[in-house]
């Protein structure tokens, strides 16, 4: 937010004046400043403030917060979301939205199970490979359905979001799977710390797979020529088009990357909760989109950081878990996540010149000022 | 600016024939391009007819002609976007080339810099200029530092400094057109078209891009320049081709033409260049302004504008004006000093005011606030008074409407296909006239016209200033803001001249020469 009023300031190198960019009158001109030690330079560093006072005051209200065996909790808990969060990134800074990855993962896990129990067993490698087919699969119906019939992404996604899940519902009738393979179903500890307490703080499977797509990601989004094409099609959709950046290859890379993504989470959240059950994911698409505007995602392409998306998933894992921890009632949870949303997307789309302006010119017409003759 | 010092090119020599003798000034070495016998159309339409068009190596060339005259189909062409009809012959480098696609014309050097630029506002300097790095489907690693290189020099040829690191949205326009033309650099462009690059630069910033035009000419890259502002063009080009009604009308060298023959070669018209001045001091005061101020944007200005009257108020953009207009129409409020009009004290809490009072806005920025450009022309001319055209209370009287459309349509000799026509079906000098007639609507006793002829091609501005003058015969006050200074000059009874927020000068058309106003303002 502070890195926004950065950008609209005067540009000393600009010469010349800079009113035809942007827009005129009151909204333009106001620049309310923030004290400084309350303007980090960037969304991120709004986070990690964030996170640490709220991370504080839970440690203080509560015994178990800070514990080392909660705080891995809190990891393994925030894995499968770091996962889709990854995903939703590079879909996002290619100026789309998806609502249909979570579900997507569910039909993925359904999928996978059905191959895998009907070849007899398989293993942590054919899983792997066969939910990042399944899921490059479905990313790639949404992004055909995006380029080839020019339909706005949140549409067609909203349209798969319930082909998908009625397609999942109708077919196993609701029922659940529980006859999974050993190696899925067997925990992977990786690191495990007894604590003086006697409880166990582990990390399991899923913080891998989290690290490994993270760090995929970031490759993706920021070492490779792909990537900046990615950010190049958010940013300016024609001139991408126009300097020559294939738009269909972009828009499958994207979604595809978002369904590869999505399947790794499905079979991690399998493994996590030892089942396949078909509605387990509905409702999470919301919680990391809310995540990863929040981590500075601009909704309408061109802008995010791997870095914010994690700050935003775990920032939302703390506020639930210190909920929990409180007594809260998951409802007030949910009711936080829609304000979230709110939030982000009023301050990422709306610079705070324009709100503060907007509140101004309000309070101007509020005073009622008519024409006087006298 | 130099256009009035130019001897006149005589007035018998006007089509095709002359224009083949100031082609072959540069025989020698083989055109960077050459197009013969191009001719395009869409349905039934004729885009282009026959049209031959050369440009040598290293030449500034550039393209006049009025909107639709054929010019950015031209360019299309060029870059392969189109293809032409059988029958003619592009030839770059005297080689001849057929099935032209974009992605061969790039090879072949051709690039061109649209008037949106299409950079990329959040990446970085660098990354713009040398974004063509990063093409390909075969992932390998993005070269920063390679690409920084390549910016930085680029840069160095053009002679710029630009932060490398800064996203191109906190460039000023000017700086942002540097960063597409060093992005054609990194291309090896051989031949750049510049599509009306100074149409929204001040006149230093446009200096400043003119040096940068003449510099691609020294190193040999062809610039076909592209501009409403003929002035500029003659004073960069070495030749012009002009267009007219999707045919070549000739080319000419740029030495040895005014750009009031330019204008008439481009409309087919003679160009009114009389001084219509009047005198209205004797008129009743319309509008006065007394040390009116608002901080930061300007200050102690005060005037009066009386029945009748059509008041030029000129200076380099950022002088002020446009902020000043939107204080009389009530979007800003002074903070110091008085609005009154007809006599009466007028406090202005918003626009709505402004409009109750009488007083209309044009805005400059017709494009993006003047019109909703989805929407029909009728919905558009209405949207002012949609209050005064409601039946029952809530619903609106179609038939009204539509009589108020039509006559504002007849009025203001609109062109157009149906009412219920979107806007954008419209030329850029008939959607100034649907924005005038949508205040016109509104019958308004003060008119503020700001850059009523941005992106207005010549001949519908005449028509435009036929409006403006005839409104003031019958007594309607009109302000009329304008960076251009002829354009002022020629058609306002008075002239005050703004810099720095402040009133400078007043001016009287008839008293003083062009050259004296332009001297003080662009001076």
């Amino acid at each position: 937010m502070a890195e926004r009023g950065a950008e609209r300031g005067p540009d000393p190198r600009g010469g010349g004046p800079r009113t035809r960019e942007h827009g005129r009158g009151p909204a333009g001109r106001l620049r309310p400043r923030l004290p400084r030690l309350l303007r980090p330079a960037s969304v991120e560093g709004w986070l990690v403030i964030v996170i640490v006072v709220i991370g504080a005051s839970l440690g203080l209200a509560t015994d178990t917060f800070l514990s080392l065996a909660n705080l891995f909790d809190l990891l393994n808990i925030s894995a499968i979301n770091l996962i889709f969060a990854a995903g939703l990134l590079v879909v996002l800074v290619a100026g789309g939205i998806d609502i249909s990855f979570a579900v997507g993962a569910s039909v993925v896990q359904y999928l996978t199970a059905l191959t895998i129990l009907s070849l007899g067993g398989g293993s942590w490698v054919s899983g792997i490979a066969l939910a990042m087919a399944f899921g490059f699969l479905l990313g790639a119906l949404n992004a055909t359905l995006i380029h080839y019939f020019r339909i706005i992404s949140i549409v067609v996604t909203i349209a798969t979001f319930n082909v998908f899940f009625g397609f999942l519902m109708f077919f196993t009738r609701g029922v659940s799977i529980y006859d999974l393979p050993d190696w899925w179903l067997d925990r992977v500890i990786l690191f495990e710390y007894e604590t003086a307490s006697g409880d166990f703080a582990e990390i399991t499977l899923p913080v891998a797979a989290t690290v490994i797509t993270v760090l995929a990601t970031w490759v993706l989004l920021r070492r490779l020529n792909v990537g900046r094409q990615l950010f190049a099609l958010g940013d300016n959709p024609e001139g991408a088009r126009r300097i020559g950046v294939n738009v269909a290859a972009m828009h499958f890379i994207a979604y595809g990357w978002l369904g590869v993504c999505a399947g790794v989470a499905g079979l991690m959240q399998a493994h996590y909760v030892q089942e396949v059950v078909p509605n387990a994911l509905y409702g999470r698409e919301l919680d990391v989109l809310a995540a990863a505007v929040l981590g500075g995602a601009r909704l309408g392409g061109g802008r995010g950081t791997i870095l914010g998306v994690i700050l935003g998933v775990l920032l939302i894992a703390i506020t639930q878990n210190g909920l929990n921890l409180l007594g809260i009632s998951p409802y007030a949870f949910q009711m936080l996540i829609g304000v979230v949303l709110l939030a982000a997307i009023t301050t990422t789309n709306v610079s705070w010149e324009e709100v503060f302006g907007w509140v101004r010119r309000g309070r101007a017409r509020a005073s009622r000022v008519r024409v006087s003759r006298a | 600016m130099s256009g009035h010092e130019r001897a006149p090119t005589p007035a018998t020599t006007p089509a095709t024939a002359a224009a083949a003798e100031a082609g072959t000034g540069f025989a020698g070495a083989p055109p960077a391009l050459r197009l013969a016998g191009i001719s395009k159309n869409f349905g039934g339409v004729d885009a282009l007819v026959d049209v031959d068009f050369e440009v040598a190596p290293g030449e500034i060339h550039c393209l006049a002609g009025e909107n639709g005259s054929g010019k950015s189909t031209l360019i299309k062409i060029v870059s392969g976007v189109y293809q032409p009809n059988p029958g003619g012959t592009i030839e770059f480098g005297g080689r001849r080339y057929e099935g032209l696609t974009p992605g061969a014309a790039r090879r072949l050097g051709v690039q061109v810099i649209w008037q949106d630029l299409a950079l990329f506002p959040h990446l970085s300097v660098a990354e713009n200029i040398a974004f063509e790095r990063n093409l390909g489907l075969w992932p390998r690693p993005s070269r920063r530092r390679e690409m920084r290189r390549t910016a930085r020099a680029m840069l160095g040829r053009l002679g710029f400094e630009l932060d490398l690191d800064q996203p191109v949205q906190s460039l000023s326009i000017a700086n942002r057109q540097v960063v597409a033309i060093c992005r054609a650099l990194v291309a090896e462009a051989t031949i750049v078209f510049m599509d009306e690059p100074t149409a929204s630069l001040t006149q230093s910033e446009t200096r400043a891009l003119l040096a940068v035009v003449r510099r691609l000419s020294e190193a040999g890259i062809a610039v076909v320049f592209v501009s409403h502002r003929l002035v500029e063009l003659i004073e960069i080009a070495e030749r012009i081709t002009v267009l007219r009604d999707s045919r070549r009308v000739g080319v000419f060298e740029a030495g040895r033409i005014t750009h009031h023959r330019l204008a008439e070669l481009m409309t087919a018209r003679a160009l009114d260049t009389t001084v219509h001045a009047r005198d209205r001091a004797g008129e009743e005061v319309s509008l006065e302004v007394r040390g009116l101020g608002r901080h930061g944007e300007y200050e102690d200005v005060s005037g009066r504008l009386h029945r009748g009257e059509v008041l030029g108020l000129t200076g380099l953009l950022g002088a002020g004006r446009t902020e000043f207009a939107l204080s009389l129409f009530g979007m800003t409020r002074p903070d110091a000093g008085e609005i009154r009009l007809d006599g009466a004290r007028l406090v202005l809490g918003s626009n709505r005011d402004a409009i109750a009072a009488g007083i209309a806005y044009v805005s400059e920025d017709r494009l993006t606030l003047g019109l909703v450009q989805a929407q029909s022309i009728a919905d558009n001319v209405t949207v002012t008074v949609i209050e005064r055209l409601r039946r029952l209370r809530w619903f609106i009287d179609a038939e009204r409407k539509a009589r108020t459309v039509g006559d504002w349509v007849r009025g203001l000799s609109i062109r157009i296909g149906t009412p219920e026509d979107p806007v954008t079906t419209l030329s850029g000098g008939n959607q100034q006239r649907v924005v005038l007639a949508k205040w016109l609507a509104t019958t308004p006793r003060v008119l503020i016209l700001d850059s009523p002829t941005v992106g207005v091609d010549v001949g519908a501005r005449a028509a435009i200033f036929e409006i403006v003058r005839d409104l003031a015969e019958r007594g309607m006050a009109i302000l009329l803001i304008s960076d251009e200074v002829p354009e002022v000059y020629h058609n306002a009874d008075r002239i005050l001249h703004m810099r720095g927020g402040r009133i400078v000068g007043e001016y009287r058309p008839g008293e003083t020469s062009l050259e004296t106003l332009e001297e003080a303002v662009y001076g």
